[in-house]
């Protein structure tokens, strides 16, 4: 894979106030790189800061500190419109709850169109009809589907359409905030399978933020695991799900329940205390083996490297 | 092992204005006394209406229980009368929701909330709930329960609400216990913990559970045996090991082919194609047979039965019938049959406790 960077994430913050003297500081210092081409796959749970993050980078929120570089320019600067509007065309979204994420008064026409319309991507109604017809193709939909409201439509059908709408103006990198999580089982394949169908044909880079680990892991090339809004690690997704060093990424593989009822009748579940680390200095994002990063100091790195010198 | 519950061609139906639609249509299962069946399957295939049925909660009109019996200890609680389910309810049946969220009344005390079953099916007094309350939030593994007892529910987080959801449950040491998805609105790690909580108390209870959850690690994790439900019925059910390591039906091997292993290779999922039916018009034949690969021309016209498998699983495919063709799964279910075979020759050869 080219090594090329796409997104550059430097030091991002987002801290939200939530009284006068109280504040949540939902992101904390983000620093990562994602690779042009790559999926890059953001874990943690609930109330971690993997959303916000999400949303921060496409400018949903103001970030509190920190910056987003995308091709080389800093998102946050960006202070008049036109600006913002190539980079809209760029960066696309695709959201947790397919419910909600469609207006109910809208055709899906015009929800797939919503986006070339204000990037003025066509030239004519018949031109808008044709891509709107293609785009529906795309995900798997009929053009038939163009005229009906989503309410007709079921959880993976609006999560297709959901897609459509993010492929519409052609991005280049898509965050996608829990896709799937909203959806049954044997739907999530078929949006997973689509997802990377889509990556393929169209060069998409994605950045996939999830809760399930194993379909993170499968859809990944790299994975960051997020607790209390900061990455404790970072790796390949092979790397991190064979090598895990912090214990809170332990424990968190060690609590997925896998569908195989004799490794789970074997499991031993890790716990987390986060009073387990070494407090003699601050840790840092240190790079412990190649390519894999874990938030630790440097008698933990000392420690990490020795434990898994070997394998 | 002693039957405790035994349910006999339920079937339910919801009436709306588009028509009756025929959400349980003629489940078979039982439940032993201390075991765990899982009802998996996708949502609306009618594994939440089946266990409401059982607890008679489904709302009356729309819905109804159109037939069939609910043998629960040999009485059947089809045919009892709303006063008579009260008395059930809550001691021997009890239930935990998926939503720790709603399933609290935020305006109740915990402690009351616990209390409430103890008071009224135990007839206890106030101070003796109250101690068996503080005894059961301490059961459950909530800290400083004789504080916390006075405590409302927005004072406690997600799972440390589902703990209180679990212990009002318990709170009559009930003989059955449904839990309807109870941890899929947690997080990984609290969702670990739950579960091994409701392990723990039934080794010490022996009551039995019947777990619904589309989740197949969790199924994993606790069952001892598996029903899987599609369109309103048990299309394959067997004990835990022949659902995963011998999976008959071709639903089933959707489903297990659908979830990425930790250590699968890159390739494809398993996708099951489509949507499940609608149940307002089920389809004629096999409900399966339109998103079904292997469907034969007789799925479309026929439903399959039963076929018996082992003395413990059953799965209705067509596929089983003695005149069906020989038919390959897809190769992740395959690498998961290659695993039993090679368990069942190291269990013979003595190498694994």
């Amino acid at each position: 894979m080219s090594k090329e960077k796409l997104v550059e994430i430097k030091n991002l913050k987002q801290h939200f106030k939530t009284g006068r003297h109280s504040v949540v500081k939902a992101v904390d210092g983000l620093t990562f790189d994602i690779y042009k081409g790559e999926t890059f796959g953001l874990v943690g749970e609930s109330g971690c800061g993997k959303s916000t993050t999400g949303r921060t980078i496409i400018r949903l929120y103001d970030a509190t500190d920190g910056e987003v570089i995308f091709g080389g320019e800093n998102v946050h600067n960006k202070k008049n419109k036109a600006d913002l509007k190539k980079f809209n065309r760029e960066m696309q979204m695709i959201f947790q709850d397919p419910y909600a994420s469609l207006n109910p008064r809208m055709k899906v026409e015009d929800i797939i169109a919503e986006g070339i319309d204000i990037h003025e991507l066509v030239n004519s109604p018949q031109e808008r009809k044709k891509r709107v017809h293609e785009l529906l193709e795309t995900v798997g939909l009929n053009k038939e589907h163009a005229n009906r409201y989503p309410h007709e439509f079921s959880g993976g059908q609006r999560q297709r359409i959901g897609i459509a709408r993010a492929l519409a103006v052609k991005p280049s990198f898509i965050i996608a905030d829990e896709p799937i999580s909203a959806l049954d089982v044997s739907i999530q394949a078929q949006v997973v399978n689509l997802m990377k169908q889509l990556q393929r044909e169209n060069d998409l880079t994605y950045l996939f933020i999830a809760h399930d680990l194993s379909m993170v892991k499968y859809i990944s090339d790299r994975i960051g695991v997020m607790y209390f809004g900061k990455l404790v690690e970072l790796a390949d997704a092979d790397e991190l799900y064979k090598h895990p060093m912090h214990p809170y990424t332990q424990s968190l593989l060690s609590a997925i329940p896998l569908p195989d009822p004799d490794y789970e009748r074997n499991r031993v579940r890790k716990g987390y205390d986060p009073n387990q680390h070494d407090t003699s200095e601050e840790p840092e994002f240190r790079e412990v083996r190649p390519n894999h990063w874990v938030l630790c100091t440097t008698k933990e790195m000392e420690h990490y490297k020795k434990e898994h010198a070997t394998v | 092992m002693e039957k405790l519950l035994q349910v006999n061609n339920l079937k339910v139906s919801f009436d709306t204005y588009g028509g009756e639609v025929q959400a349980v249509r003629g489940v078979n299962f039982e439940v032993n006394k201390g075991e765990t069946l899982a009802i998996v399957g996708e949502s609306g295939s009618g594994k939440s209406v089946t266990t409401k049925a059982l607890m008679r909660l489904i709302p009356q009109p729309p819905g109804r229980i159109k037939e069939g019996e609910i043998l629960f200890e040999g009485k059947d609680l089809a045919k009892y009368s709303e006063k008579q389910m009260q008395k059930i309810r809550g001691k021997d049946i009890s239930m935990i929701f998926q939503d720790p969220m709603t399933s609290l009344n935020p305006t109740m005390k915990i402690g009351n909330q616990i209390m409430e079953g103890l008071v009224k099916h135990q007839k206890m007094s106030k101070s003796q709930a109250k101690k068996r309350a503080i005894e059961l939030m301490e059961l459950v593994g909530l800290p400083d329960a004789a504080n916390r007892v006075n405590q409302y529910p927005h004072q406690f987080s997600g799972g440390q609400r589902q703990r209180v959801v679990v212990a009002i449950a318990l709170a009559c040491n009930p003989k059955l216990l449904i839990a309807d998805e109870p941890t899929t609105a947690l997080d990984v790690t609290i969702q670990a913990q739950i579960l091994e909580l409701m392990k723990d108390i039934q080794k010490k209870t022996d009551s039995a559970i019947i777990f619904i959850t589309h989740d197949l690690g969790v199924v994993a994790n606790v069952a001892d045996r598996v029903a899987v439900m599609y369109a309103g019925k048990i299309v394959e059910i067997g004990t835990v090991d022949e659902i995963f390591y011998n999976p008959k039906h071709p639903y089933t091997w959707g489903l297990l082919g659908s979830m990425p292993s930790l250590d699968s290779a890159d390739d494809e999922l398993y996708a099951i194609p489509g949507t499940p039916p609608d149940l307002l018009n089920p389809p004629k034949g096999d409900a399966f047979a339109a998103r079904n690969e292997y469907a034969m021309k007789i799925d479309m016209e026929q439903e399959p039965p039963m076929f018996k498998v082992s003395d413990t699983h059953y799965a209705a495919t067509w596929l089983l019938h003695e005149n069906a063709p020989d038919i390959a799964p897809p190769p992740a279910i395959q690498r998961r049959m290659e695993k039993m075979s090679r368990d069942v020759q190291y269990q013979t050869k003595g190498d694994r406790p």
